[in-house]
């Protein structure tokens, strides 16, 4: 048996029944690294010592018959956004290519308890700043439905490492789009959870008003189990809510139905222009989908998500000016040589960061700098409340709303680089749900003539994950969209349209 | 609201906020991001067009933010806050001269 073909549920199983032990499936999973990540770029580190010690010591508590937690034995990558402790953490940019974390984040702290053996660090735009993984100072990631194109981002090398078997399942973060959008140009399950929903003690911060971690794998329900592991309450993050996790959210029934559900699809969701229309059709057939499982669709109308993108760009790049502000070259990160304070702390920013990075923090400066606050950051604020009144409404009259999650599938690397404001338009149907704060998953849902995948986002009122992930399993249940898998030796398809 | 897009006509702005922004950039990078914030900038300008009077701006979509008990904890090993420092001494971070 391959175990690398197991979803993240059966491979718990398999390790739970004895069929395989930790060592062999984080064994099996850095025999593939090594295969076939020359091909795609998802590591920027691998751990294989300290993960095989790991899975040993796992093994072992099992055999001696000490309880052990509920992903016992799951090899995982992870996205470098999370403090690892004594595995180096870059977020993929210069200013932190050493950096060696001396504690872990929450996630991962909760990970760990749960079993779960860190194999390595994925790759990602710097900062989490990017949609294309591009951004990353250390290499690019190639999408493995056709290695030519992006994974998406800012999780690239996350859903990279999932749909092509380089890690069962794992974590994101998004910003504005981040685990979602990735998700659907690789054909995989994103859950962007509530803000609050997760902790982000120990995440690398990018936009605190914005960032969320949420979970990736093959199926609804591998993302709903994951979900359930790190969700919940920390005291070491004062946003992180106190409500109660939901337990059982991955038992989810087989062949369920939809009856007495109210699907919103809001017309602003599918434009004229600017919306591959194989992405729309896709997209409307998954609604069709949903109705002959019993829903009932409606129209929904949200107008001021349109002005999400130019409300997130002030926004996010505000937060993220502040929040970058501690990369000075004084407590960690890199130090460029300088003889006065002022020179250390410009030199050091200006030799370390990328050019996206500057760009928004240049951005946030200015939309934050005297004169300017109210024009700008101010009435982005104003723009976020309109955005989530407009929710509100429509939440009173519906269960969950359907979107395409990417207005295309899969672009070209390198096609966007040179035009920040075309790349920033591929999180358009992404956006909105994080200044809203509210709950997005986006799962698979077709595919388009280049074979290249499409992904439908279902957004739900905030805390109501368990409706996403229950509606997102039924769909799952119907259709078979999710067991495809790109075909190996990953390469580029010259196939399809022009 | 008045349209800001003019102050990256010239590159006063730009080394303005360059300097606020601790980042020392060359010439060449100085003027690609000033063609390109002014081009972000007459995108964001949408914004102007909508009605936003007595509207209460977001500033994050969260529950209410509830304080932990304050106490002295251990956060730390000792010794470990400088682990990544790039120059530090006896347990301080270094920087070159400041007065």
């Amino acid at each position: 048996m391959d175990v690398t073909t197991l979803t993240l549920i059966e491979l718990r199983d398999a390790l739970r029944a004895g069929t395989v032990t930790a060592v062999e499936a984080t064994r099996a999973y850095l025999n593939r690294i090594t295969a076939h990540d020359d091909a795609i770029g998802a590591y920027l580190t691998v751990d294989a010592e300290g993960a095989l010690a790991q899975a040993a010591a796992i093994d072992a508590a099992r055999a001696a018959g000490q309880p052990v937690g509920a992903l016992a034995g799951v090899p995982m990558g992870l996205k470098d956004i999370f403090l690892t402790k004594g595995l180096r953490t870059t977020c993929a940019s210069k200013v932190l290519e050493d950096f060696v974390p001396i504690y872990d984040a929450t996630v991962v702290e909760r990970l760990r308890a749960a079993g779960v053996v860190v194999i390595g660090k994925l790759n990602m735009d710097e900062f989490a700043m990017g949609s294309s993984t591009e951004n990353s100072a250390f290499k690019k990631t190639h999408n493995p439905w056709d290695i030519e194109r992006t994974p998406g981002g800012s999780s690239g090398g996350s859903s990279a490492a999932v749909a092509a078997r380089l890690t069962p399942g794992t974590l994101g973060t998004d910003t504005g789009g981040s685990i979602r959008q990735p998700a659907a140009l690789c054909g995989i399950v994103g859950l962007k959870p509530t803000w609050g929903r997760v902790s982000r003690f120990g995440v690398i911060a990018f936009a605190s008003s914005l960032d969320q971690v949420g979970p990736m794998g093959r199926t609804v329900r591998d993302v709903a189990l994951l979900e359930e592991v790190i969700a919940g309450y920390d005291p070491r993050d004062s946003t992180s809510s106190q409500r109660e996790v939901p337990t059982g959210l991955a038992d989810l029934p087989r062949g369920a139905d939809l009856r007495g559900l109210r699907v919103g699809l809001p017309r602003e969701y599918f434009p004229e222009s600017g919306l591959d229309p194989q992405v729309s059709s896709a997209v409307y057939a998954a609604v069709e989908q949903l109705k002959a499982l019993g829903a009932e669709v409606k129209p929904v109308s949200l107008p001021h998500s349109p002005l999400g993108v130019a409300a997130y760009y002030l926004v996010a790049t505000a937060e993220a000016s502040s929040n970058l502000a501690r990369y000075d070259g004084v407590r960690y990160g890199h130090r460029a040589k300088a003889d006065d304070l002022y020179g250390l702390y410009a030199r050091s920013r200006g030799e370390g960061f990328g050019l996206e990075v500057k760009r928004r923090i240049m951005l946030g400066t200015f939309a934050l700098s005297a004169g300017y606050y109210d024009a700008y950051y101010r009435k982005a604020g104003q723009v976020r409340t309109l955005i989530l009144r407009d929710f509100e409404a429509a939440f009173s009259e519906v269960d969950v709303i359907a979107t395409p999650t990417s207005p295309t599938t899969a672009f070209k690397l390198g096609e966007r680089m040179d035009d920040p404001l075309q790349m920033y338009l591929a999180d358009i149907f992404t956006i909105s749900c994080n200044l809203a704060g509210l709950p997005g998953l986006s799962l698979p849902c077709g595919f388009d003539d280049r074979g290249l995948p499409i992904g439908l986002q279902l957004l739900g009122r905030a805390f109501d994950e368990p409706t996403l992930l229950r509606v997102g399993a039924a769909y799952e249940d119907a259709t078979t969209w999710h067991t495809r898998a790109p075909a190996e030796p990953f390469v580029a398809r010259a196939g399809g349209a022009a | 609201m008045e349209s800001a897009r003019h102050l990256f006509d010239g590159d006063e702005t730009v080394r303005r906020i360059a300097r606020l922004a601790r980042l020392e950039l060359d010439d060449a990078t100085l003027e690609l991001l000033r063609r390109q914030l002014g081009d972000i900038l007459g995108y964001v300008e949408q914004l102007d067009a909508v009605d936003t009077t007595g509207v209460e701006p977001l500033a994050a979509a969260g529950e209410q933010t509830r304080l932990r008990e304050d106490g002295l904890r251990i956060a730390l090993d000792p010794g470990a806050h400088v682990r990544n420092a790039p120059d530090h001494s006896t347990g301080a971070f270094r920087v070159p001269k400041v007065l």
